[in-house]
């Protein structure tokens, strides 16, 4: 393998408490070492930013209604530049949803190497596996659903525990996931007949369970199997003005359960998207910010985690597996709308949305993202995400950390907004001046994230012994300050990007579509009869594909597949 | 003795059975019965071991005859002519695996080809109506676990889809609906008697190419207001009847098919089917589901939605990837003699399309890679016969309602027969050759 030596960046590392000194890195065989020999390619890093490659906890870039929204929006390859092939580049278009190929090159040139699909329906598993596997250059892993599922349903309303482990052990293998995602719990199983969840205690139709049992059994499940990442959850009652108790609510289900594996993650609860989580207001007329009270109860609360999905104002693409929701958006914007509800698992839906910044609850809700990531105390457990393409697509990514970075900025947009006074009036973003260093946000965005996911032995960070993914930045924190524009152009134009000791981006070119792994956890548990006799009866009497033909073949639609193992056999 | 090969995939229909028993001989190479398939995915396995089945690509002589070439010269015919020509269209990819596909695509990035799919003459009216209007839907398990009220419009699945209602629609017993058949109520919606009409509670004889009215109809009706005495042929009191029915249903789902999406009004049928679909939404839960025809169209439509982000008719002569169907769509293209040369695979256009497009294909340098001989083959100047994928190779495709389940081999193909994954590669190694890219 070839050697590569990053000189005389400025780097910001997290895991290593570096912030912004000029050094070396120097990488060998795919791993970061200490040093390497004279032979080593010399990548001139002078005046420029380095940091780890990035690691997006939260985004749905692959599998079945991320192509439902490619394919009903023709007109969203209009939205930029459909890019002919060139070197090793494929032709890549789209804007809120692109191709796979746009995808794998826009997060290189932002600098990511790590990628985390955010909903996986099982049954579409091997879909959502296809599009990474074609997807070049990320590592990625993806999240199936639980929270509907009617085995865990079932389980945990008997208060089965045992059971419901065994049984998200199995599905994680078979589907070949990484964590457990949980969407809407409850409500997306009430959707299967028109209806919602929207409080932790409405309980199910039929099941007879509530949110707030199936939040704390999935959270107690993930702790007894050890795993790598802590239950993901995107809570009910999203994007409705008020909501902010429920959300309280939930995360309250967390409080004193402690945090059992080996990764070195410290949540017990990751909440997603928590902008669209803090609403206040009864109706969209007196809609309000309730920000603040949810970030402190996180900033209290030291085993939990959120990502934000910040609002960017763009026209973009929602799409979720709370179906639900967007049937109540379609209701309120009138744009077109898909559902597809799935036998037995889960459900999802997509609409498009235009978040104007004259629309004030737009406004509103822009300011919340950065209202909470700028009240944050701690932005190891405070992610940065735009719950790509639901607040807006990845690629703002760097115009939020300018956005963070920078209060002019801030002032300067919501000037422009042509409801200013009642936006500003419904937050308290303008009475915030705090400005984030590129140190927080290298937290929001790769050591925090990788730590979170339990990868902070392989990413997120440049100490000696992790895997190789390192992005430079053409951006000079002594000369360039917190120049806003230079902010925005340099975090998505990354001169050079290394991935697992592979030059991706060479001079600010894609030379290569890298060797990207796919990471998934195999957890052992105690043999469990009854559960292997519950899923062939479901399979038998109630799906509509056979158990055998339910596996997802590790040979056939995973590149290089990379297996966590655990053993949770106690 | 015979061994038994079990959860095969029917590579026939967009319903995808996944049921299937294969009984084959101890050496593998034999198949002896199939169970549980229709009658038509039966005959395709078995089809597979006909005697006189072609196994060696052939080229057209002048004089008419055919004569066996290798596979590497078939390839290397196939590289030339899409290299050579300006605007290849290449067509099909309906009875073919996905990763077949995704090797087709490669190819036509590289010679600017134009990739299409059999939706262009089947539910490509479906697709731009999703454009329009977007599609609430659900996966078949939905439908058998929780529909109380399905309507089959413009389709016959007695005869097109044979299994589709014992497994997923009429018949089956699922979790809520315990009763099977007896727990819901059918409608079908087509101008003829059919054999599934047979089975319905209300058979509704729209007039043929008023499918539009109709469904219109059924909207006005489900807010209670005025409709003329008769609507595309049927009474009033009928479409009041049908709508109290769907809006009274817990759970209610809407089949279609060729008869709406290839009649008088085409994808603007289905923006209102749609429609109709969406405001039943605000009474009940519904949801509408295309019956889609070849196995594996829908995987089509779906690898080139994730790598070049259209569905069908995606044309990728100038460099990037443009969408235009009516201008982009194989037909249309045929028809204005854009085309300067035909390469087919996964799809029957010779008996598909309307005879001025065979006519043009017949004019082109064309390959029809197939293991049938088959009216496309008959009129290209190279045939190129492979193993059936779903009987002799396995491979992902996607059913009607987008779930993908992997087909599986049952048996060998004939000795030195290629897959059609293998010889795609061929062809693109050829082409990177012939482009100086390799």
């Amino acid at each position: 393998m070839t050697e590569i030596l990053i000189k005389n960046g400025f780097v910001f590392d997290p895991t290593q408490g570096i912030k912004g000194d000029k050094k070396d890195i120097a990488v060998k065989d795919g791993k970061i070492v200490d040093k390497v020999s004279s032979s080593a390619k010399v990548i001139d890093a002078t005046g420029m930013t380095v940091m780890a490659g990035g690691v997006d906890i939260h985004t749905h870039v692959a599998g079945a209604k991320v192509n439902v929204g490619r394919n009903f929006r023709p007109e969203d390859k209009l939205q930029a530049v459909y890019e002919p092939a060139r070197g090793v580049r494929h032709m890549s278009g789209g804007y809120s949803v692109p191709t796979v190929f746009k995808t794998a090159y826009k997060y290189a040139d932002l600098g990511y190497t790590t990628v985390f699909e955010a909903a996986m329906p099982p049954l579409y598993a091997r879909h959502t596996h296809e599009e990474m596997r074609d997807t070049p250059i990320l590592d990625q892993g993806a999240f199936p659903m639980f929270g509907n599922n009617w085995f865990m349903l079932d389980y945990l309303k008997n208060q089965e525990y045992d059971n419901a482990a065994a049984y998200i052990a199995w599905l994680l293998r078979s589907t070949k996931g990484y964590g457990i995602k949980c969407v809407n719990p409850g409500g997306t199983e009430a959707w299967g007949w028109g209806l919602n969840c929207l409080t932790v205690n409405d309980p199910v139709p039929y099941f007879e369970i509530t949110p707030r049992e199936i939040i704390s059994g999935l959270i107690n499940a993930n702790e007894s199997l050890l795993l790598p990442h802590s239950m993901h959850l995107h809570g009910n009652n999203l994007g409705n003005p008020g909501n902010y108790t429920t959300t309280l609510d939930s995360l309250k289900i967390a409080e004193g359960v402690k945090t059992d594996n080996k990764f070195g993650r410290e949540q017990v609860l990751h909440h997603t998207h928590i902008q669209f989580h803090s609403y206040g207001g009864t109706t969209w007329a007196d809609f309000e910010s309730k920000g603040p009270e949810v970030m402190d109860y996180i900033n209290k609360n030291k085993n939990i985690t959120c990502d934000i999905g910040f609002v960017t104002l763009d026209e973009t693409t929602t799409m979720t597996g709370d179906g639900p929701f967007e049937h109540h958006l379609t209701a309120l914007n009138h744009l077109k709308w898909a559902n597809t509800d799935v036998e037995v698992e889960c459900g999802s839906g997509i609409v498009p949305y235009v978040y104007s910044k004259d629309v004030y609850v737009c406004g509103v809700q822009w300011s919340i993202g950065l209202e909470m990531a700028l009240l944050a105390k701690d932005h190891m457990r405070c992610h940065l995400t735009t719950d790509h393409p639901n607040a807006g697509p990845f690629t703002r990514y760097p115009r939020v950390m300018k956005w963070l970075m920078n209060q002019e900025s801030r002032e300067a947009l919501l000037h422009t907004m042509k409801n200013e006074d009642k936006v500003r009036d419904r937050s308290s973003l303008s009475s915030i001046d705090r400005e984030l260093t590129l140190y927080e946000i290298a937290m929001m965005t790769r050591a925090g994230t990788a730590k979170a996911l339990g990868l902070a032995d392989r990413c997120g960070g440049l100490g000696i012994g992790l895997q190789a993914d390192i992005a430079v930045y053409p951006f000079n924190p002594e000369t360039d300050g917190n120049d806003a524009e230079k902010i925005e152009w340099a975090f998505g134009n990354a001169v050079y990007l290394v991935k697992d000791g592979q030059i991706i981006i060479n001079d600010s070119e894609i030379v290569s579509n890298g060797n990207k792994k796919t990471y998934w956890v195999d957890v052992t548990t105690n043999p469990n009869k009854q559960v292997e006799r519950d899923i062939s009866e479901m399979f038998t009497k109630y799906y509509t594909v056979t158990e055998k033909n339910y596996d997802v073949e590790e040979h056939a639609f995973m590149k290089n597949p990379f297996v966590i193992k655990v053993d949770a056999t106690q | 003795m015979s061994k038994l090969v079990t959860d095969v995939i029917c590579p026939f229909c967009g319903t995808l059975c996944d049921d299937l028993e294969v009984e084959v001989s101890d050496d593998g190479k034999q198949i002896l019965e199939v169970r549980n398939a229709c009658a038509i995915g039966a005959t395709k396995f078995l089809h597979s071991q006909a005697s006189d089945r072609i196994i060696r690509p052939r080229m057209k002589q002048d004089d008419g005859t055919w004569k066996d070439v290798s596979y590497a010269e078939a390839a290397k015919y196939a590289a030339k002519i899409l290299c050579e020509a300006k605007k290849p269209l290449m067509y099909g990819w309906s009875s073919t695996s996905c990763e077949a596909q995704a090797t087709g695509h490669m190819i036509a990035e590289q010679v600017g080809g134009i990739v299409d799919n059999t939706a262009t003459v089947c539910h490509g009216p479906s697709l731009i109506a999703v454009h329009d209007v977007g599609i609430p839907s659900c996966t078949l398990g939905e439908v058998k676990n929780r529909a109380d009220r399905i309507v089959f419009w413009g389709c016959n699945p007695a005869h097109a889809h044979p299994r589709h209602m014992s497994r997923y629609s009429i018949f089956p017993r699922g979790y809520f609906t315990g009763k099977g058949s007896k727990s819901r109520k059918i409608i079908v919606v087509d101008p003829r008697p059919t054999d599934t009409a047979s089975l319905a509670d209300y058979h509704v004889q729209v007039e043929q190419g008023r499918d539009y009215e109709l469904l219109n109809a059924i909207r006005v009706a489900f807010k209670n207001g005025p409709l003329p005495d008769v609507v595309a042929g049927v009474p009033k009191e009928k479409i009041y009847e049908v709508s109290r029915v769907l809006k009274s249903g817990r759970f209610v789902v809407i089949f279609f098919g060729m008869g709406v999406t290839h009649s008088l009004g085409k994808n603007h049928n289905i923006d209102e089917a749609i429609a109709v679909t969406s405001d039943l939404n605000a009474y009940t839960k519904a949801s509408i589901i295309p019956m889609r025809g070849h196995y594996n169209v829908t995987g089509s439509g779906q690898v080139l939605g994730w790598q070049f982000g259209f569905p069908f008719c995606v044309d990728l002569s100038r460099g990037f990837a443009r969408y235009n169907p009516g201008e982009t769509s194989s037909n249309d293209l045929l028809l204005r003699n854009e085309v300067d040369a035909c390469f087919v695979l996964g799809s029957d256009p010779g008996s598909h399309f309307p005879n001025k497009s065979v006519q043009e294909i017949y004019k082109l340098p064309s390959v029809c890679i197939d293991p049938h001989m088959t009216p496309t083959a008959a009129v290209s100047k190279c045939h190129v016969p492979v193993a059936f994928v779903g009987v002799e190779v396995g491979g992902s495709c996607y059913r009607m309602d987008n779930v993908p389940i992997e087909s599986r081999k049952v048996v060998d193909p004939p000795a030195g027969m290629l897959t059609d994954d293998e010889f795609l590669k061929l062809v693109l190694a050829e082409v990177m050759t012939i482009k100086g890219a390799a």
